[in-house]
């Protein structure tokens, strides 16, 4: 279904993305997952052939750098925000993108609906909550109902009940069989919604991993995300894996799967190696929808 | 991928091929987010209020009558929409693209499937009958007020005053998309296309008097560099087009009239559709191989 081949996407001197290739099947959903700058929205541009790049994106067989506008209409596209004039009513919106995708009113409705925001066509994207904004994104990836749907960070600007209506959208989208790539910063996102992880680290791809094999099982560990004094994420991630934990960045924060009894363990490794900690937060179980606790 | 899925890809390779109604679903957009920006609004009701002050100017004095009455309009007219036209056309292509941009809406658009080429082409022909529209407004104030005052409107002349002047428009506006294109931000845009117009209105004048005493220019060599400003052109289209002579421009203008005879509207109108053609053409090829967003 999707095919990236050494995707290389340079910015000057800097390697944005560097060398990345992965296969997706139809029906698989991929996370990307690293820090921030490690290339995650950058692959997910090459992917939507938006930007120019080394190497081969192809969907379903066609080159998204050759044939872009065919390949961008096998793909939804959900942004982190979604970005569009915020005096702009949702019908109206919806309608102009019902029209470069070539698909009728009632399947716009039907698609405001399936993100269960119908009877909201009159109101004003700017009076939208971000969660509804971000369903309103996904109807508009699902109007012509595309065999990929691609997003990017598409909760990290919503609170806990924007989180949950999104989630709720894509495990439904899941369900029905289609092809995702998501960046997401959240294990319990990526636990929820994909069946592998790609980890990047500095453009690259340092593993292709499964959720099961990067955090545990999902039973039962649980994520805590830990943020520490200053730029010494690196360093705090090193300590706590030199102490056994499995520790990952995202750039906000070290996530670390941590043990129902032994839940503390890595603040007092941190404490012990003088690691000032910032702020801790325990994301939701992958098994449940919502924010963290 | 269910063969249900298959079947949707395929029609969605043969429906997407539409580059028309891409083009006019995103010109439908621009248009109408043009009539109701803020901007668009204000240059519209000064372009109408200062079209009824020259208008009323125009025709105080005494014993203006029907054709004649709207020849002295038509000349306070010409230098009113040199001033006006070409800022207002400047201004609406510069903060297009680098306006979207800016804002990251680009992104999101560029995402749907639609080619850079019918983006681009889309904006351009949505502003375009915005401008149309806004001017052909000031002008249908013009008229009344003449009609009124002077009994009678030449239709041939006025109607060709609105054509050369929807031509510069035009003209300009590819300029100022073009700006839009190679600047990353909608302000340095706008100076760029401030400083296009300031050189068009003042300075070509200015330089070319400057130029014709310091170095003694031939008069040929005068009207060459005049017709390649495209407000001259635009002026002495608009005189030629009324059945004045040129002489009114002096010895450039008899020797255009001489020189070039029936054949010069056809040369002037050239010069301005080439300030369309050009800009437009280096604007598409420009963005569609911009190697980023």
């Amino acid at each position: 279904m999707i095919a990236a081949t050494r995707v290389t996407k340079t910015y000057g001197r800097f390697r944005a993305v560097d060398g990345a290739s992965f296969e997706l099947s139809p029906g698989e959903s991929l996370a990307l997952w690293g820090s921030n700058g490690a290339g995650k929205t950058t692959l997910i541009r090459c992917v939507l052939g938006i930007t120019r790049f080394r190497g081969s994106v192809t969907i379903n067989g066609v080159d998204v750098s050759r044939r872009g506008k065919i390949a961008r209409s096998m793909i939804g596209y959900v942004p982190q925000e979604l970005a569009f004039h915020d005096d702009a009513r949702v019908g109206p919106s919806l309608m102009f993108f019902a029209g470069l995708r070539r698909v009728s009113s009632r399947a716009a409705s039907r698609s405001l609906e399936s993100v269960g925001l119908a009877g909201n066509e009159r109101k004003r994207l700017r009076d939208l909550s971000g969660g509804m904004k971000q369903r309103l994104a996904l109807a508009v990836a699902l109007l012509s109902d595309p065999p990929v749907i691609v997003l990017d960070e598409p909760t990290s600007n919503l609170d806990a009940s924007g989180r949950s209506e999104v989630a709720d959208s894509l495990r439904a989208q899941r369900a029905l069989g289609k092809t995702m790539i998501f960046a997401s910063h959240r294990p319990d996102e990526v636990r929820a919604l994909a069946s592998r992880v790609l980890v990047m680290e500095r453009g690259r791809v340092a593993r292709d991993t499964t959720p099961e094999e990067l955090w545990g099982s999902g039973g039962d560990p649980s994520v805590m995300r830990i943020m520490v004094e200053g730029a010494g994420e690196q360093v705090a991630a090193e300590i706590l894996r030199r102490a056994g934990h499995k520790v990952s960045l995202n750039g906000h924060g070290l996530c670390v799967t941590v043990e129902e009894h032994r839940k503390a363990a890595p603040i007092e490794s941190l404490f012990r190696a003088d690691v000032r900690v910032r702020d801790i937060e325990f994301l939701e179980r992958t098994d449940h929808s919502g924010a963290g606790s | 991928m269910s063969m249900l899925s298959s079947v949707s890809i395929k029609t969605n390779r043969r429906s997407y091929s539409g580059f028309g109604a891409s083009v006019a679903a995103l010109a439908r957009r621009e248009f109408r987010d043009a009539l109701s920006s803020r901007w668009f609004i204000l240059f519209t009701i000064a372009f109408a209020v200062l079209t009824i002050g020259v208008s009323f100017v125009s025709l105080s004095g005494v014993g203006s009558h029907g054709f004649s009455g709207f020849s002295k309009t038509s000349a306070g007219l010409l230098n009113l929409i040199m001033l006006i036209v070409p800022l207002m056309a400047l201004i609406a292509g510069a903060g297009t693209i680098a306006g979207e941009r800016e804002r990251g809406t680009l992104v999101y658009l560029l995402s749907q499937p639609v080619s850079r080429t019918e983006v681009v082409l889309g904006k351009y022909v949505g502003l375009a009958c915005a401008l149309c529209c806004s001017l052909c407004l000031g002008f249908a104030v013009s008229a009344a007020v003449i009609a009124w005052r002077a009994g009678g409107v030449g239709v041939a002349a006025f109607s060709l005053l609105i054509a050369t002047t929807c031509a510069l428009a035009l003209a300009m506006l590819a300029v100022g998309l073009l700006l839009s294109i190679i600047s990353r931000r909608a302000n340095v845009a706008v100076g760029l296309g401030l400083f296009v117009w300031l050189v068009a209105v003042f300075a070509s004048d200015l330089g070319l008097m400057a130029g014709t005493v310091l170095f003694r220019l031939r008069v040929q060599d005068v009207f060459a560099l005049a017709i390649v400003n495209p407000l001259q052109a635009f002026k002495m289209a608009v005189i030629v087009g009324m059945n004045a002579s040129l002489d009114v421009l002096g010895p450039v203008g008899a020797y255009a009239t001489q020189s070039f005879g029936s054949a010069l509207p056809w040369m002037l109108w050239s010069v301005i559709v080439l300030w369309t053609v050009i800009p437009l053409s280096l604007g598409v090829v420009l963005f569609a191989r911009k190697g980023s967003i």
